[in-house]
Order: C-alpha cells, then sequence, then structure tokens
C-alpha cells in the first residue's frame, strides 16, 4: 500500500467513527426524546403532590445551567487545543470542564436531596418519576461523561496527543455538547414551564 | 446477602422440572463433549473471541435456531392445552409459556437469523472487508447472547413473565405480577436490546461509508438496501425500547409511577411507546427478508430484478410509513375516530409499497427461466401466505372490523401469518441460498423440499383454523375453554398442523447431518453455485478472513454478473491488508451486563455494583488498547490466494 492511500485510508476511518458516533448521538437524543413525551404526559399527574411551581428554584437551576454551559465553552477551547496539540492547554481546559462538571452535578445532587427530604421522592406521584427520570438521566449521563474525561485526562498526560487521542476527545466534546443542548430543553420544559403557571 | 434469592427459586411443578432438568444435562453435555474432543482452545480461539463477522454471523444463527426449538416446544405445549382442553398446564404455567414463546421467537429467534444474515452477507455485498466498528460487533452479539441467556435461566432460577411478550401494565407491575418474571424479562430485553442498537449503528455505518468505489447508493444490491433501511428502523425504534423498559423496571425496583394504576401513572402510555418501538419491529425484522427474497427471486429467475428503482423506494416508503401506524394496535384505547381513522388509513397504506413488491418479484420470474431450488421454494410459500395475511392485515386496519377481532385469534393468525410466512420463510430462503457461500458445500436439496413442505402445509394446518377461531369469539391466550362452544374440532386441526411443522423442524436437523456428512459430493469449488449476481459470489466459499483479496470495483448494479461477463485478465497486485486481532473484552463486558441484569432481577445490590464496574472497567480497558490489528503481509495474502483458487 502506498503511503497516499495509507493515509486515506486513516482518515477514513477517522470520519467513519465520527459519523458513527453521531449516529449513537442521535438515538441517545431519541431516548432523551421518550422521557421528555412522557415528562409531557405526566406533567400534571401530581396525584395530590406538589407541582412543579412549588418546588423549583429558578434562581438556583440558572447557576446550574451557567455552569454547564461554561463547562461547553471550556470544553470547545480544549478541543481547540488538541487541534494544534498543545497538550498543556489541553489538560487545563479539559480538567477546568471537569470541575465544572462536578460542580453541576452536586448541584443537581443536592436539589434531589432537599426534594427527597421534603416527602417529595420520585415515589410520591407520576410527575415526580417523570421528573427524577428525566433529569436523572441526564445526570447519568454527564457522570459517564466525566468519567470518560477523567480517563482521557490521565491517558493525555501520560502518552501525550496521539491522534487517537484527539479524535476519542472530538467524540468527547460532541457528547459534552450533546448533553448541553440536552439541558438547555430540560431548563425549558421542566424548570421555566413548570413554574409559570 | 442475595436479596430475593433463595432455594424456593429452585422448586417447579414436574412439567418444567422436566425441562429443567434436560437443560441442565444439555449444557453438561456440550460441555463434556467438548472437554472430550479437546475443543476449548480451539473454540475460544476461532469462535468465541473472533471479531470477524462471518464467524459471528454463524454463532447468531446457531443460538437462534437453538432458541428456535425452545420457542417451537413452547408452541407445542401450547397447542396440545388447547387441542384436549385438558389439564395438561396451569393456567399460570401456560401464561408463562405463551409470554416466553412470544419474546423468544421475536428477539431470540427472528432478531438472531436477520443479525447473523446480515454480519454474514452484508460486507461480502458491498465488497467490503469489515464492519465499520468489528469490536462493536462482537458486544453486540454477546450481549445477544447474555439476554438470551437471562430467559433461559429464568427456567431454572425463578420463573418467567407470565404478562405477555410485551408485558402491559398494570398487570407487569409490582402489585399484580410481585415475582421476578417480568424482572426476568425486562433485564432480558434490555441487555439484547442495547446490543441491537449497537449492530444497527455498526450496520448503518457500513454500508453508507464502506461500499467499493463505483457502488453508489443506487447500485447496491436489494439485500443490502433492505438491511440500510431495516437500521434505520432500528436507530429510530430501540431507544425507545430502551426507555420504555427502563421506565417499567423503575416502577417495578424503585417503586416509581410512570404506568402504575395508582400514583397518577398512565399504563396506556406504556401501550403507545411499547408500540412506538414495536411497530417498527415488525418491519425491522421483515425488510431484511424481503431483501433476501429479491435476490432469490433474480438468480433464480436469471433475470435483473424488475423495478429496482421502484423496489428501492417501497423500502423506503414502508420504513417511514413504519412509525406512523402503531396506533392500530389499540384501536379500542378510544383515541377517537379521528385519531383511529388517521391510523386506520396509514396502516392500508402500507399495504401499497408492499404490494409493490410482490409484483416486481413476480414480474422478475415473468419469462425468466426459473430453477425451482429449496430457496425458491420458500418464495413461492411465502407469496400464497404472505397474501393470505397481508389481506387480513388490511381488514383488520379498519378500526369497525378491529373492534370486533381485537385480541382474538384472528389476530394471532394474522401476526403469524407475517412472522411465520414472511419473516421466517425469508431467513430459511436466505440460509440455504448462502449456506455454500458460508461452509462451502451446498445443503441436501431433496431434504431440504421436504422441510419446505412440511412447514407450508403444516403453517396452513396451524393458522388457517385459528382464522375462524377468532371470527367464532375465540380470544388470545385460552387455557381453557367450554366445551359447549364447539371450538375443539378447530384447535385439533391446529395441533396436528403445529405437528407437521415439527416434522419439517425434524427434516431441517436431518438436512444439516445428511448435508455435513455427504459435503464432500456437495462441496462448491467455484464460489458461485448458483450463477449469481452480486458481489458475495465473486469470492471463494467460504470466503477468506479479509473477503476479498484485490476490492473489486463496480460499475453496474448487478456487479458480479457484470464481472463474469467482462473477465478481467491482469494480473492481481496484492496489497497489504489490516484486519482487527481477536479479542475476549466483548465476551466480558456482556458478561459483566449479564451479571448485572442478574442481581437486579433478584435484587442482590451488591451483585449489580460488581457488574456495572466490571463493564465500565473493561470499556476502559478496552479503550486504552493499542494495537487492535494485526497486518497480513501482500505476500502472504498471494500465497493464500494460490492456494485456494479456483
Amino acid at each position: 500500500m502506498s503511503e497516499e492511500t495509507a493515509v486515506s485510508e486513516r482518515q477514513a476511518n477517522e470520519t467513519k467513527t465520527i459519523f458513527g458516533f453521531w449516529v449513537y448521538l442521535m438515538t441517545d437524543c431519541v431516548l432523551f426524546a421518550s422521557l421528555f413525551a412522557t415528562f409531557a404526559v405526566l406533567r400534571n399527574s401530581t396525584y395530590g403532590g406538589p407541582a412543579g411551581n412549588e418546588l423549583f428554584s429558578l434562581p438556583f437551576v440558572l447557576i446550574e445551567t451557567l455552569v454547564l454551559l461554561t463547562s461547553s465553552f471550556t470544553a470547545g477551547l480544549g478541543i481547540l487545543a488538541a487541534r494544534s496539540r498543545d497538550k498543556q492547554r489541553v489538560l487545563l481546559f479539559f480538567g477546568l470542564t471537569m470541575l465544572l462538571g462536578i460542580f453541576f452535578l452536586t448541584m443537581e445532587i443536592t436539589e434531589f436531596h432537599k426534594l427527597y427530604l421534603e416527602g417529595n421522592s420520585w415515589r410520591r406521584s407520576g410527575f415526580l418519576s417523570a421528573f427524577f427520570t428525566l433529569v436523572g438521566t441526564h445526570g447519568a449521563h454527564i457522570t459517564s461523561g466525566l468519567i470518560w474525561m477523567a480517563v482521557m485526562l490521565v491517558k493525555v498526560a501520560r502518552s501525550g496527543l496521539t491522534s487517537a487521542t484527539v479524535k476519542r476527545l472530538t467524540m468527547l466534546s460532541l457528547f459534552w455538547h450533546f448533553l448541553d443542548i440536552i439541558w438547555i430543553f430540560i431548563f425549558t420544559i421542566v424548570y421555566l414551564m413548570g413554574t409559570a403557571v | 446477602m442475595l436479596g430475593r434469592l433463595n432455594w424456593q427459586a429452585l422448586q417447579h411443578n414436574h412439567i418444567v422440572l422436566v425441562a429443567q432438568i434436560s437443560m441442565t444435562l444439555g449444557a453438561l453435555g456440550l460441555i463434556g463433549f467438548i472437554t472430550y474432543k479437546k475443543r476449548w482452545q480451539w473454540l475460544w480461539r476461532e469462535w468465541l473471541t473472533s471479531l470477524d463477522p462471518k464467524k459471528i454471523g454463524v454463532m447468531y444463527v446457531v443460538v437462534a435456531l437453538i432458541m428456535l426449538l425452545r420457542g417451537a416446544t413452547d408452541a407445542g405445549m401450547m397447542r396440545f392445552q388447547q387441542a384436549t382442553d385438558g389439564h395438561f398446564l396451569t393456567s399460570d404455567h401456560f401464561q408463562q409459556i405463551f409470554s416466553a414463546h412470544g419474546t423468544i421467537m421475536i428477539f431470540f429467534v427472528a432478531m438472531g437469523l436477520m443479525f447473523g444474515l446480515i454480519n454474514l452477507i452484508m460486507p461480502l455485498q458491498i465488497g467490503a472487508r469489515d464492519v465499520a466498528f468489528p469490536f462493536l460487533n462482537s458486544v453486540a452479539f454477546w450481549l445477544f447472547a447474555s439476554g438470551m441467556l437471562l430467559v433461559n435461566l429464568s427456567l431454572v432460577l425463578g420463573e418467567f413473565s407470565a404478562a405477555g411478550w410485551l408485558a402491559y401494565p398494570p398487570l407487569s407491575e409490582l402489585a399484580y405480577s410481585p415475582g421476578v418474571g417480568v424482572d426476568y424479562w425486562i433485564w432480558a430485553l434490555q441487555i439484547a436490546g442495547i446490543g441491537s442498537l449497537l449492530s444497527g449503528i455498526n450496520f448503518f455505518v457500513t454500508i453508507l461509508r464502506m461500499r467499493r468505489p463505483g457502488m453508489t447508493l443506487m447500485k447496491m444490491p436489494l439485500f443490502t438496501w433492505s438491511v440500510l433501511n431495516s437500521m434505520v428502523l432500528v436507530i429510530f425504534a430501540f431507544p425507545i425500547l430502551t426507555a420504555t423498559l427502563g421506565m417499567l423496571a423503575l416502577d417495578r425496583t424503585l417503586g416509581m409511577h410512570f404506568f402504575t394504576a395508582d400514583g397518577g401513572g398512565n399504563s396506556m402510555m406504556y401501550v403507545n411507546l411499547i408500540w412506538a418501538w414495536g411497530h417498527p419491529e415488525v418491519y425491522i425484522l421483515i425488510l431484511p427478508a424481503f431483501g433476501v427474497f429479491s435476490e432469490v427471486v433474480a438468480t433464480f429467475s436469471r433475470k435483473p430484478i424488475f423495478g429496482y428503482t421502484s423496489m428501492v423506494w417501497a423500502l423506503a416508503a414502508i420504513t417511514f410509513l413504519s412509525f406512523t401506524v402503531w396506533l392500530h394496535h389499540f384501536f379500542t384505547m378510544g383515541g377517537g375516530a379521528d385519531v383511529n381513522a388517521f391510523f386506520g388509513i396509514m396502516t392500508m397504506a402500507i399495504a401499497v409499497p408492499t404490494g409493490v413488491k410482490i409484483f416486481n418479484w413476480l414480474f422478475t420470474m415473468y419469462r425468466g427461466r426459473i430453477r425451482f431450488a429449496t430457496p425458491m421454494l420458500w418464495f413461492m410459500g411465502f407469496v400464497v401466505t404472505f397474501t393470505i395475511g397481508g389481506m387480513a392485515g388490511v381488514m383488520m386496519a379498519v378500526p369497525a372490523i378491529d373492534f370486533q377481532v381485537h385480541n382474538s385469534l384472528f389476530l394471532v393468525a394474522h401476526f403469524h401469518t407475517m412472522i411465520v410466512g414472511g419473516v421466517v420463510f425469508g431467513f430459511f430462503a436466505g440460509l440455504t441460498y448462502w449456506f455454500p457461500k458460508i461452509f462451502g458445500f451446498r445443503l441436501n436439496e431433496r431434504l431440504g423440499r421436504y422441510a419446505f413442505w412440511c412447514w407450508f402445509v403444516g403453517f396452513l394446518l396451524a393458522f388457517l383454523p385459528l382464522y375462524i377461531l377468532g371470527l367464532m369469539g375465540a380470544t388470545r391466550r385460552l387455557d381453557h375453554y367450554d366445551a359447549s362452544l364447539g371450538w375443539q374440532g378447530l384447535f385439533i386441526v391446529a395441533g396436528v398442523g403445529a405437528m407437521v411443522i415439527m416434522a419439517g423442524i425434524g427434516f431441517q436437523i436431518l438436512q444439516l447431518i445428511v448435508s455435513i456428512k455427504q459435503r464432500h459430493q456437495n462441496l462448491d469449488t467455484t464460489g458461485d453455485p448458483w450463477d449469481g449476481r452480486t458481489l458475495e459470489w465473486a469470492t471463494t466459499s467460504p470466503a477468506p478472513v479479509y473477503n476479498f483479496a484485490l476490492t473489486p470495483s463496480v460499475s453496474e448494479r448487478d456487479a458480479f454478473w457484470a464481472m463474469k461477463r467482462h473477465k478481467n485478465t491482469e494480473e492481481p497486485a496484492y496489497e497489504d491488508i489490516y484486519l482487527p486481532k481477536n479479542t475476549p473484552m466483548g465476551l466480558f463486558i456482556a458478561g459483566c451486563a449479564f451479571v448485572f441484569g442478574f442481581a437486579i432481577v433478584w435484587h442482590i445490590w451488591w451483585l449489580a455494583l460488581v457488574g456495572l464496574l466490571g463493564v465500565i472497567t473493561c470499556i476502559i480497558v478496552r479503550i486504552s488498547a493499542e494495537h487492535t490489528d494485526y497486518r497480513l503481509s501482500a505476500e502472504k495474502v498471494a500465497e493464500l490466494e494460490a492456494g485456494r483458487a479456483p
């Protein structure tokens, strides 16, 4: 095989993986769509329990949202650094992204914990089941994104930025931006529309 | 420590006990046989850790055929119960059997045969050396196998779901099904379903990105087209299944209220969601079967397929429409006249592209030089049964008629006509047609014909009475009926039909044994035993691990047919080939997923955590692995090719 075809084959391989990852993201999108649809059906099924406007604190959720949006921004900076093979900046920006992600997750768990202590757990009503599941599924995705990020940080720190690592960082940032977009929908549909009564 | 698991889980009535013991003995016998033959290393190296789609495909088919025996045994017991109207089975056991029958036949037989055939043939048809993501392919297969194992484990430990193959709530909720049965059902399907989703992504990307130069979309073989459409449906439909099963699991394990009768749950939402997956699922299965028939009819009529473009558009139309009809499974929900009319009309509309396909196949045969080999017999049988079933389907698309026959045996007869007469006949045709490509020798034709006629006659005997019984008012899932209704005669006919089908399965097993014994008489030395038209016949039988030494370039639709007419005399210039190394990680990941599923079924929380951590660790280990490919040098390829030239 000539050098040229080897290179083009490698590139084809790379776009194939990224394309495959896009397709995976779309399947995840359908998964969230199912959960959103369920939430829409059950949002008034409070079964005598509290509705969204009695439970949610918008300023708190706004901070959560801003934290996640900022983390998406730093992930973007991280990818720019990865493209120019700048190891230190990759570690810095993805490290920052990870910290912001952990902060976001902590806030979400705090909110869940508070609701639980107040007696408004997922067992309370159909509405709360749908709320905990939709937001919690997003949180579970964030958690797996954080685990993935930790693995990648170790890998970059140890063996630098190979083309395979950059490809994986690209997919990771796609995943992270995707979760950001899902969160925008959660913020709008669950929190904003839930409190505007 | 062990959650809900205790000694009682092992206690069963005598019929289950027989199954339990025979299954355990079978497994022990198999292990003993492999040990006696000293084949463990070979099995591990050549099969279990393989990333070669041709081997993964064979494993899918083997699992599916074993599950076919289990599913058929379940069917036989139900037919016996209804034909004798006796007390052979208790109500609860009868319910578990029909739930297991449906679950196994759809998820572990039909899906297994489909993914098997896709793995075996699709990469060859597009001239590729592999699928897009070979490792993902192995993970997907082993997840499928794990799900299968969970379903069968329920026979030994505990019980299976008694809530039907789709486990409608509120019956499937904890309040009405407190045992482990529904949990087994959920986690078996969840694990196998995620495998299917991964396969869907994998094959979709393979077809779009790995075709040979020159093979534009409109030059793809129709089997590949049907797979592409089917995988689009997998990608859109399976996440809905994942979400729905997840919510039912949350209801049952964490006390949520998605579908419960109280707490503000909405059980009809489950029915909507499950059919939003379930109806496309029907087409996920039937489209590849259509693809098989398109290849078979063209080859055995020695003509290009009639109306290729309209065939492709018909596939696309069916793919689109299949997402607009799910409500016809429950017109009786009371959605109102407008809603029912919309879904009724969309359902009837699907008959149009399907009809286009039937006519195109028939026009392909018209003035062709037809050879009535076994695959062609399956096709002819399919045309008859599928047309009967299709007409029954259009009938039921009218909501007013559906209200009369909803949940009756008429419906049961309808969907069996489509799935047995469509999907199963299609995959049998495909397996017979491609068998020489996979194993290098042909199946015995005479026994294949016997098997076909038993299946065909048995099928009509078993299911035509059910149409009549349905119109007489017999509902589905009856373990007992009043003798004064006068149904027993027809049930006996159906039972005889089931026995004739069993004879067909017997002939198929015999066919396999005889063909293996006489393989030297039926060797396929040319790689092209049927005078084929598409690229899979351009390589030797069985295909080498790299599929094609030289990647053929394509300029026409029936690429191999064109190649045979224009012989290429150039000296071959081989190049290095990169192939993935074997790895057991797919097996390990699925093994951990199995442990996770099993632990959740029995509420053994620490073990669930172990399983989950195991999955995560295996994934991290795998993505950290380097040098996952190996190189086959050009000289080595030339050497291999010289040794296998026809």
